[in-house]
C-alpha cells in the first residue's frame, strides 16, 4: 500500500484550496526554473528513466513518446496537446485532477511542453465538464498572473502559453488524432497513421498528446527523481496511479495507490469492499468499458498493472473498475456497452460502423436469449472481423468487452438462449 | 529505391509509393473501395487490407507508404478472411437490389463481393434505411446504397473545389448530404455518379435506361468546349444513351463536365434530318438533296466569288471546313473565316490562338494572369486543373475581369482592359510577380480577344508574356482560351480570310450592306446580324437552331457522334472523334455534303473517301500528321498596339446553354433553371 509520503495527488479530494496558494503550499510550482534548467534532453531521459507509462489507456512510455518528437524547432512550431476528454466510462480521475489540482497540470504542461520545444499546450477538455473547465482556466489565469507561464514562464525566458480548450462530448474525440481533428475545427474523426502526431499533429504541426495524469505527474518525478518513481511497484509498471472503484462496491472513490496492487486489496482498502462481501463478487471491469470483463475467480489474485491484466487477456486501460456483484445481469451490462459504442462509433470506417451495430444488435437479444446457441460464436467471430482492422481503437475497444463475456460467461449466455427456447416452446 | 518484397517477390519501387501501389506494380490484385488515385487517402473502406511482418495488425495498404525491407503479403487466408469480413460488413447495410440498380453491371461492390465475399450472409437483423437526398437534377440518391467510401466528397472538395458535399451524422447514421439538400453547384458534379462504387449516386437522367451490357462503347472527344476531353459514347441502337469521361492524363484527366456528360439528349431534340429549301411562300419546305443542291446552284449562278461567303461555327469539323474552304476557294471566293464570334487572333501565327503551355503545363507553371475569361465555364476541366495546380501550393494567381468565384483563390485586378495596360508597361505590381517566376503563364480568354479592341489586348497580352519571360526556352507561357472545338483546327487548316477576303466583322458588314449575296454557314449559329435575311443563305448543320432559322436552303449534317472527324483542341492537339450511331434520316456526314455539292457546282473537289480529305489536311498544315500529338507553336509577331479600354465581360452567360445541342438539351433546360437558379418563381405559364 502507497505510503502517504510517496503520494503525488495530495489533494485529490480537493480538501485544501485547489489555487496557487494552496497548490504552493502542497510543493508545486517549488522552484520549477530548476526543473526547466536541466535541460531538453535531461527532462526527457529522466521521464524515460522514470518508466512512467502513459495513463490514458494504451500504456505507453511517456518519456519516449517526448523523444519522439522532432529535436530541433524547424519551421513549423511544436505542440503539447493535453488529453483531457476522459470519455472513458467509468473513469474519473482527470476531472479530479482538473478540479483540485490544477496547478500540478499547468506545471506539467510547462515542463513537457519546454522538454519538446512547445511554446503552446491546448489542453482538450471533455465538454460536460462545465466545472472542470471553469476550474482550469481559474488556475491558468492565477499562473499567467503570477508569472508562472506566459512570455517568461517561472522567469526561464520560456514563452508558454496555456490555452483550455472544450470539446463537445463525443467519445471518439479521446482518441488523440480526431481529438487533434475535433480541435482544430473538424469533425472528430481518428486520422490514418502514419504519419504520427509527433510528425504531423495539429495543424500539421509535431505535436505530443497526453494523458492529463501523465502531464499533472511530470514535475513530482522531476523533483524527487527518476529512482524515487521506479522504485514504487512492480518492473515494467512502477508509479502511482489513480483508480477509479465504481459498481457494486461500498464505497466508489478514487484513489492514488502504487501500481501492480492486488485488485482484491485495492478494493477491500480504499473501497470498502464489495457490496456483500468479496464472495458476493461476480465480475470486475478493470480498466474501463473497453478492456475485457474479467470473472472472480480471476479477480481474486490479479494484480493491477500493465503487464498482469494483459496476462489474464484483460488490461489496464484507464484504471476504472467497475465491480459487478452477484445481481448483476452481466450479460445486460456488456450488451449496454456495446450499444456505447455504436452510439459513439464515428462511421468511418466500414468494420467500426458496421460492426458495432451488429454487435449492439445481437447482443440486445442475447439479453432476452432471444437467440441460437450458434449464434455466440457468430458474435465471436464478428468481434474477430472488427478487432484490429479500424482506422482507430474504437473497434478493438468494442469487440473486447463482448470477447472477454463469450471467453467468461458463455454458460450463462447459452442458459439464457435454451430458457427462452423452453419459454417459447411452453408457450406453443 | 526501397525494396519491398510482395507475397515473397521481392520489387524495387519508388519512394513515396504506397503499398497497395507497389501491390498493383508487382502485378497483386488488392479490392478497395473508398481509395482512389486522383483523390486524397481516407483509408475508411478498410477493403485494401494486407498483413505485414513486424506489424501486429494488418495494414490498409493505401494509406500505408512503402519502406524499405517491407514484406507483404495478399494472399495469405489471413488476408481472404480480413476482406471476406469487410464485405459482409458493407454487405450488411447494403440493400441487395442490384436487379433494379442502375449500376448494376458496373458496380465494385458487386464485382468485388463476386471476387472476395462470403457465399451466403450471416446478418439476420434489420437493415438500416437511409432517406435520399436532394442532389441537384444530375445526380440520383439512393442513400441506402451508400458504403461512406467518401469518394464523392474528396472530389467535390478537392478537384472541384465546392463544399457542397459532407458526411453528417456518425456511426450506422452517417449520411452523404449535400447542403441544405441543395444542387451541387459545380459544373463538373456529374463526375462523383463515376466515383461512386456503388449504385448510391447514379445518373439520374439516364436512370432506368440501358445496362452497361447493353451498349456499343465509341470512344470518342468532346466538343462542347475546345478542352477536347476524351469520352466513350454509349450508344444502343440508333440513340447515344450517355457519356462517360476516358481516361488522357495530359487533356482531362478523367473527369468530364456536366455539359459534356448530359447534353446528348440533346441530339434527339430539333434534329435537321431531311434537306429545307424555302419555297416561295417564303416557309421552309421539305425537299430532297437534289432539289436543295439545285436551289442552291441557281442561286449561286452569276454570282462572283467576293459575293459569296462561309462562315464555319463553333462544332464544325476539320474535314468539312477543309472542303468548304476548298469548294469556296474554287469558287474563286477568299471570304472564308472560322471565328464567328469575331475573334481577333493571328490566323498566320499559330501560338497566338493556342493554349501553348498544354493543359498538363499548367502543373509546371507558378504564376498566372487570368485575362478576361472565366475557365470555369469555358473550360471546366481545365479549371480544375488550375485548381489542381493552386492546391500544390505557391501559385499566385490573378485575373481581370468582373469577380466571380472560380474555384480557388483570385487576386482580383480589376475589371478593366487599363489594369491590363498597366501590367504591360510594368506598373502594376503584379508585373513584378510574373517576372520573377520561373514559368508564368497568362491566358486570355476568347471573349477578351474577340472584343472590337481584340487585337490590342492579344497585343498587350504579348508584351506581358515577353516582358516576364514567358516564352523562353521549352515553355511558353502564353495561352488563348478558346471555347469552341472547332476553332483551333479550323485556323491550323486556312479557314480564315484569303488574298483580299473578309473576315467575320467584314462579312457580317457585307451582308449588310448586300454586297454579300451568298452565305454558307457550317454549324454556324451565333452569328451576330440581323440582317442575315438579306443574302442567300445556306445553312448546313444538325440543329434548327439560330442558323437554320435564317437559312434558304438547309443541308442536314451530322453531330459528333455521328461521324469520324478530327478536332483540334485548344491546346493544339490533333484528335479523332468517332462514328458511334448514324445521323438521323437523311443527314449525312459533313464533308460528303460539301463534296456532293462541289459536283453539283462544277467544282468537283479532288476527294472521293475520308483518307483522301484527311490527306488534304495534311498537306493544308503539317499538324495534322501526329493524331493525339501538340506540336510546339513557332512563336511570332501578332496583335495590335493600339490603347484598350472597357471592362471585360464574360462570353459566356450560361454554362450549360452555349450550342445548338445544350439549347435542345431538356437536361440542360433542367440544369440552367434549378442550378443556376432560374427556377426560383416559376409560374404554370413557364411551361
Amino acid at each position: 500500500m502507497l505510503a502517504d509520503k510517496d503520494r503525488i495527488f495530495t489533494n485529490i479530494y480537493g480538501f485544501d484550496s485547489p489555487w496557487l496558494d494552496g497548490a504552493k503550499a502542497r510543493g508545486d510550482w517549488d522552484n520549477t526554473k530548476k526543473l526547466i534548467e536541466m535541460g531538453r534532453d535531461k527532462i526527457v531521459d529522466e521521464m524515460k528513466e522514470s518508466g512512467l507509462r502513459g495513463r490514458g489507456g494504451a500504456g505507453f512510455p511517456t518519456g519516449v513518446k517526448w523523444s519522439f518528437m522532432p529535436k530541433e524547432i524547424g519551421d513549423r512550431p511544436h505542440y503539447l496537446v493535453i488529453n483531457a476528454d476522459e470519455g472513458e466510462p467509468g473513469t474519473c480521475k482527470d476531472r479530479e485532477i482538473m478540479r483540485s489540482e490544477p496547478h500540478k497540470l499547468i506545471e506539467g504542461a510547462l515542463v513537457a511542453s519546454f522538454a519538446m520545444g512547445a511554446h503552446a499546450a491546448y489542453c482538450y477538455v471533455r465538454g460536460e465538464f462545465h466545472h472542470e473547465i471553469a476550474s482550469l482556466q481559474k488556475a491558468v489565469d492565477e499562473a499567467y498572473e503570477a508569472g508562472l507561464i506566459g512570455d517568461d514562464a517561472c522567469g526561464t525566458g520560456w514563452k508558454f502559453d496555456f490555452y483550455v480548450h472544450s470539446g463537445a462530448g463525443a467519445y471518439i474525440c479521446g482518441e488523440e488524432t480526431s481529438l487533434i481533428e475535433s480541435l482544430e475545427g473538424k469533425k472528430g474523426q481518428p486520422r490514418l497513421k502514419p504519419p504520427f502526431p509527433a510528425g504531423v499533429g495539429v495543424w500539421g504541426c509535431p505535436t505530443t498528446v497526453n494523458n492529463v495524469e501523465s502531464i499533472a505527474v511530470a514535475p513530482t518525478i522531476l523533483r524527487r527523481g527518476a529512482d524515487w518513481f521506479s522504485g514504487i511497484g512492480r518492473p515494467n509498471n512502477v508509479g502511482t496511479k489513480l483508480f477509479n472503484i465504481s459498481g457494486h462496491v461500498n464505497q466508489p472513490c478514487t484513489v492514488e495507490e502504487e501500481m501492480g496492487i492486488p485488485l482484491k486489496e485495492l478494493i477491500e482498502k480504499h473501497a470498502g469492499g464489495v457490496r456483500g462481501g468479496w464472495d458476493n463478487l461476480l465480475a470486475i471491469i478493470p480498466g474501463g468499458a473497453s478492456v475485457p470483463i474479467l470473472p472472480k475467480s480471476i479477480c481474486d489474485t490479479v494484480l493491477m498493472d500493465f503487464d498482469s491484466l494483459r496476462e489474464v487477456r484483460s488490461g489496464l486501460g484507464t484504471a476504472a473498475i467497475m465491480v459487478m456483484d452477484q445481481s448483476t445481469d452481466v450479460i445486460k451490462a456488456i450488451a449496454r456497452l456495446s450499444a456505447f459504442y455504436k452510439h459513439e462509433s464515428c462511421g468511418q470506417c466500414t468494420p467500426c460502423r458496421e460492426g458495432t451495430g451488429w454487435m449492439s444488435r445481437v447482443m440486445q437479444r442475447m439479453v432476452t436469449g432471444n437467440a441460437h446457441v450458434d449464434e455466440i460464436d457468430t458474435l465471436e467471430e464478428v468481434t474477430r472481423q472488427v478487432e484490429g482492422h479500424t482506422i482507430c481503437a474504437l473497434g478493438d475497444a468494442a469487440a473486447w468487452p463482448i470477447q472477454g463475456l463469450i471467453r467468461h460467461f458463455r454458460p450463462e449466455m447459452e442458459k439464457r438462449i435454451l430458457d427462452f427456447q423452453a419459454r417459447s416452446q411452453a408457450a406453443e | 529505391m526501397p525494396k519491398i518484397t510482395i507475397d515473397g517477390e521481392e520489387l524495387e519501387v519508388e519512394a513515396g509509393m504506397t503499398v497497395l501501389q507497389a501491390c498493383e506494380q508487382a502485378g497483386k490484385e488488392v479490392p478497395r473501395f473508398c481509395y482512389h488515385d486522383r483523390l486524397s487517402i481516407a483509408g475508411n473502406c478498410r477493403m485494401c487490407l494486407v498483413q505485414m511482418e513486424r506489424s501486429p495488425k494488418p495494414v490498409a495498404s493505401c494509406a500505408m507508404p512503402v519502406g524499405d525491407g517491407m514484406v507483404v503479403y495478399t494472399d495469405t487466408p489471413e488476408v481472404k478472411k480480413m476482406r471476406q469480413g469487410v464485405m459482409e460488413f458493407l454487405l450488411i447495410n447494403h440493400p441487395l437490389d442490384c436487379p433494379i440498380c442502375d449500376q448494376g453491371g458496373e458496380c465494385d461492390l458487386q464485382d468485388q463481393a463476386m471476387a472476395y465475399g462470403m457465399d451466403h450472409g450471416r446478418y439476420k437483423e434489420n437493415k438500416r434505411a437511409v432517406e435520399d437526398k436532394y442532389m441537384g437534377p444530375l445526380i440520383k440518391t439512393i442513400m441506402t446504397r451508400c458504403i461512406h467510401c467518401t469518394r464523392c466528397v474528396r472530389f467535390s472538395t478537392e478537384v472541384a473545389g465546392v463544399t457542397d458535399m459532407g458526411l453528417i451524422g456518425r456511426g450506422e447514421n452517417a449520411e452523404i448530404v449535400t447542403y441544405l439538400d441543395q444542387a451541387v453547384s459545380s459544373e463538373l458534379s456529374a463526375n462523383v455518379i463515376d466515383l461512386c462504387p456503388v449504385g448510391a449516386l447514379t445518373s439520374k437522367p439516364y436512370a432506368f435506361m440501358a445496362r452497361p451490357w447493353e451498349l456499343k462503347k465509341t470512344e470518342s472527344v468532346d466538343v462542347s468546349d475546345a478542352q477536347g476531353c476524351a469520352i466513350r459514347v454509349d450508344s444502343r441502337g440508333p440513340e447515344v444513351m450517355r457519356v462517360l469521361p476516358r481516361l488522357n492524363e495530359d487533356v482531362n484527366e478523367e473527369w468530364i463536365s456536366d455539359k459534356a456528360r448530359y447534353w446528348v439528349d440533346g441530339l434527339k431534340r430539333q434534329r435537321l434530318d431531311r434537306p429545307y429549301v424555302r419555297g416561295k411562300n417564303g416557309k421552309l419546305a421539305p425537299a430532297t438533296w437534289n432539289e436543295a443542291f439545285a436551289a442552291i446552284a441557281k442561286a449561286t449562278k452569276g454570282v462572283s466569288g467576293s459575293e459569296m461567303a462561309a462562315i464555319a461555327g463553333d462544332m464544325a469539323d476539320c474535314e468539312s471546313m477543309l472542303a468548304l474552304k476548298d469548294l469556296m476557294t474554287a469558287l474563286g471566293s477568299a471570304n472564308i473565316d472560322c471565328r464567328q464570334d469575331g475573334s481577333k487572333v493571328d490566323p498566320t501565327v499559330r501560338a497566338s490562338y493556342t493554349f501553348n503551355s498544354t493543359i498538363a503545363g499548367i502543373e509546371d507553371a507558378d504564376a498566372l494572369l487570368i485575362v478576361g475569361a472565366n475557365p470555369r465555364w469555358e473550360a471546366a476541366v481545365l479549371n480544375a486543373r488550375i485548381r489542381k495546380r493552386h492546391l500544390m501550393g505557391k501559385f499566385p494567381i490573378a485575373a481581370i475581369g468582373p469577380a466571380i468565384d472560380l474555384s480557388y483563390p483570385v487576386d482580383w485586378l480589376g475589371e478593366g482592359a487599363d489594369v491590363l495596360a498597366e501590367i504591360a508597361n510594368g506598373s502594376h505590381p503584379f508585373a513584378e510577380v510574373l517576372k520573377t517566376a520561373e514559368k508564368p503563364m497568362i491566358i486570355v480568354g476568347s471573349g477578351a480577344a474577340a472584343r472590337p479592341d481584340g487585337a490590342s489586348v492579344l497585343g498587350l497580352a504579348r508584351q506581358i508574356a515577353e516582358a516576364s519571360g514567358a516564352v523562353s526556352g521549352d515553355w511558353n507561357g502564353f495561352n488563348v482560351l478558346q471555347r469552341a472545338a472547332s476553332r483551333v483546327g479550323g485556323l491550323d487548316l486556312g479557314f480564315a480570310p484569303g488574298e483580299g477576303g473578309l473576315d467575320t466583322a467584314g462579312i457580317l458588314d457585307g451582308v449588310t450592306s448586300g454586297s454579300i449575296k451568298v452565305l454558307y454557314l457550317l454549324g454556324a449559329d451565333e452569328i451576330a446580324s440581323k440582317d442575315l435575311d438579306k443574302p442567300f443563305v445556306i445553312y448546313q448543320g444538325h440543329h434548327g437552331d439560330a442558323g437554320a432559322h435564317v437559312a434558304d436552303v438547309i443541308l442536314p449534317g451530322a453531330a459528333y457522334t455521328e461521324k469520324d472527324a478530327t478536332y483540334v483542341n485548344l491546346e493544339g492537339r490533333v484528335q479523332r472523334g468517332q462514328l458511334a450511331v448514324f445521323p438521323p434520316g437523311e443527314a449525312r456526314e459533313d464533308w460528303k455534303i460539301v463534296r456532293a455539292l462541289s459536283d453539283v457546282l462544277g467544282q468537283t473537289l479532288p476527294y472521293s473517301t475520308l483518307a483522301e480529305v484527311r490527306q488534304g489536311l495534311v498537306k493544308a498544315n503539317p499538324v495534322f500528321q501526329g493524331i493525339d500529338d501538340i506540336q510546339a507553336a513557332e512563336w511570332g509577331e501578332f496583335g495590335a498596339t493600339g490603347g484598350v479600354s472597357g471592362a471585360f465581360t464574360y462570353p459566356v452567360a450560361n454554362f450549360y446553354m452555349t450550342d445548338p445541342i445544350s439549347r435542345a438539351s431538356a437536361t440542360m433546360a433542367e440544369c440552367t433553371d434549378e442550378i443556376l437558379g432560374g427556377g426560383e418563381g416559376k409560374t404554370g405559364t413557364d411551361g
